[in-house]
């Protein structure tokens, strides 16, 4: 039997990268198009930050500072860290959904890098982490709270928490690989983020906590960014956290981005 | 005449289950492939390989001279899919699913969107082109599926299904879409469970279950082989069903299939010299007829012979769902 010879274009035998990068953009745009289009998300997005807010602020502010506006001084720089890390599991769930729903088999039958797709889901997301940061920053301001340093510094931390928030997604990203539905995304991403969230410097200083959760609050890379934003935002030491933040970030991306990838490549 | 699609010996496990028993399957360039089965029987495993979305544990597949594991970036260059279920963004408009598949295939922002345009008029769609897809019916998410796999204007292109959950007229649309396409010289694979369907549009029947090749041939070949004829008695008087029944059965030496909804007899017939002695008996009887018809067996007799069940007959429910299920298992 003769195998075809067919008369038209022979397909390009390989991808340029520069293609892929091309791929990402357009794949970029459309997770900025459905942002658009999922309005209910971005309510959600914008209430969950305030309710943290309000809740935190007046709830515990007496209690922990002696005051709400004390508190609200030295939580901000916190429930700006836990709102955009609690955001990134977004990205896990929309990645789940793509599978779920069909339309990554669409993807897969593209002759686009491989990579495409979940880098676009990726960059895309950092508009969702924007919008949240800008919401718990002004909501936080019309409550009282007072940046302490300078404009300059301010611009720095939201970059600090953007550059941070672009690797925890890749965490979220494995997580929507391996789990099989959107609800397990939820519960799964919970159950890695709330201990690191909540296991940290980020609401209340560590100094009451038992020696064991002292030593966990000490390595966990939520302390070093909380305490860099404090540093960005209100005064305090800031080289040091930041860049201990900054290599954390690094390394949360050198280790689970190619991780996701490999999972969305198996993922059949 | 040459092949876009030669698939050998394909053999796929999912955990202790065999989807796929060793399936070879031939596509002649430009030409309808009609792949049926009952539900579960390994259709859409084989096209999710010969898609490259799924590798095979065995055997090899090539589209257009391209393996379809070692050259998996060529092959997506020349095929479209469209699955079962629709594999298009639920949260973006019609418009701009396509116009974001064409941009992905290195189309241009305004050759994509003329694309784009082109295609939602041709399927009926340009009304609903700005809406989300999560607002569409069925049908309508079909034929946006359909239109999303021919934004490259694919060389071959796999329909796993495409009619299935279709009111008449979408699956009579489809259809003419199939044919317009044939004619312009794609290939088409066309997985079924309707063989009317098969019967339509397929130049070359394989006929799959239990992830083994059953039966291959064009319709009128399968329909041959399947032992020929059958006769069809319809009693004007529907009360005298039985009594056509017993004459029809008595003539021809096997027990006819006697449906009381459309009354109608129906049997398999060897030798139509039989018939004359059938009619002189039923005049005989006094039954008058509405109805006396020999033809060819259907599609649905055939695979009734060749599989000992309906076509429609789901063991396993949903063929697609059951695969997924199992790949998931299997990861």
């Amino acid at each position: 039997m003769t195998t075809a010879t067919l008369p038209f274009a022979e397909p390009a035998p390989r991808l340029n990268p520069l293609t892929g990068l091309r791929h990402t953009f357009t794949l970029t745009w459309r997770s900025v198009l459905k942002i658009k289009t999922n309005m209910e998300d971005v309510v959600g997005l914008s209430l969950q930050p305030i309710m943290f807010l309000l809740l935190f602020t007046y709830v515990f502010g007496g209690a922990i500072a002696g005051g709400t506006h004390a508190y609200l001084q030295y939580a901000l720089p916190g429930l700006l860290v836990m709102t955009v890390v609690f955001a990134t599991l977004g990205t896990g769930l929309m990645l789940n959904q793509d599978i779920t729903g069909g339309v990554f088999d669409r993807f897969r039958t593209l002759p686009i890098a491989r990579w495409a797709p979940l880098g676009g889901a990726v960059l895309g997301d950092m508009v969702r982490y924007m919008i949240s940061v800008a919401i718990t920053l002004g909501f936080g301001m019309i409550l009282g709270f007072r940046i302490g340093t300078n404009p300059v510094s301010a611009i720095a931390a939201c970059l600090l928490l953007l550059t941070f928030a672009l690797a925890m997604c890749w965490v979220s990203a494995l997580i929507g690989m391996l789990v099989k539905t959107p609800m397990g995304v939820q519960m799964f991403g919970f159950l890695a983020f709330f201990p690191l969230v909540f296991g940290s410097n980020l609401l209340v200083p560590a100094g009451t906590m038992p020696g064991w959760l002292q030593a966990f609050v000490k390595i966990n890379p939520m302390t070093d960014l909380t305490t860099a934003e404090r540093g960005l935002l209100t005064g305090g030491p800031v080289a040091t956290p930041a860049l201990h933040s900054l290599l954390w970030a690094l390394g949360i991306f050198l280790v689970f981005a190619p991780l996701a990838v490999r999972a969305y490549r198996r993922r059949t | 005449m040459t092949n876009a699609i030669e698939a050998s010996g394909l053999v796929k496990h999912f955990g202790k289950t065999t989807a796929l028993a060793g399936v070879d399957l031939v596509a002649r360039q430009g030409t309808v492939l009609g792949v049926l089965g009952p539900n579960g029987a390994g259709k859409t495993t084989a096209v999710r390989i010969l898609a490259t979305l799924l590798s095979a544990d065995g055997g090899q597949a090539r589209v257009c001279g391209y393996d379809v594991v070692r050259q998996a970036h060529q092959v997506r260059q020349l095929i479209g899919l469209t699955g079962q279920y629709a594999s298009v963004d639920e949260g973006l408009s019609g418009v701009n699913n396509l116009i974001m598949i064409g941009r992905l295939l290195g189309q241009s922002r305004r050759q994509s969107r003329a694309r784009a345009n082109e295609l939602l008029e041709r399927f009926d769609l340009a009304e609903a082109a700005g809406r989300p897809v999560k607002t569409y019916s069925g049908g309508m998410r079909r034929r946006l599926d359909l239109a999303a796999s021919l934004v490259g204007q694919p060389r071959v292109l796999y329909l796993d299904e495409p009619t299935t959950g279709l009111d008449p007229r979408s699956r009579s649309d489809v259809w003419d879409i199939v044919r317009t396409l044939v004619g312009d010289g794609v290939t088409v694979l066309l997985t079924t469970q309707y063989l009317d369907e098969a019967d339509q549009l397929a130049h070359d029947i394989v006929v799959i279950d239990h992830g083994k090749v059953i039966a291959t041939g064009t319709p009128d070949e399968l329909k041959d082989k399947s032992g020929g004829q059958v006769l069809e008695v319809e009693p004007a008087d529907r009360n005298l069903l039985e009594v056509a029944a017993a004459v029809v059965a008595n003539r021809t030496g096997s027990v006819p299939d006697v449906d009381a909804g459309s009354g109608l007899v129906r049997v398999p017939v060897a030798d139509a010299a039989v018939l004359p002695a059938i009619i002189r008996e039923l005049d005989e009887a006094r039954v008058e007829l509405a109805e006396f018809t020999l033809r060819k067996a259907s599609l649905d007799e055939v695979f009734l012979a060749l599989t000992g069940r309906e076509p429609a007959d789901s063991e396993n429910g949903d063929d697609n769902g059951m695969t997924r299920e199992l790949e998931r298992s299997s990861r």
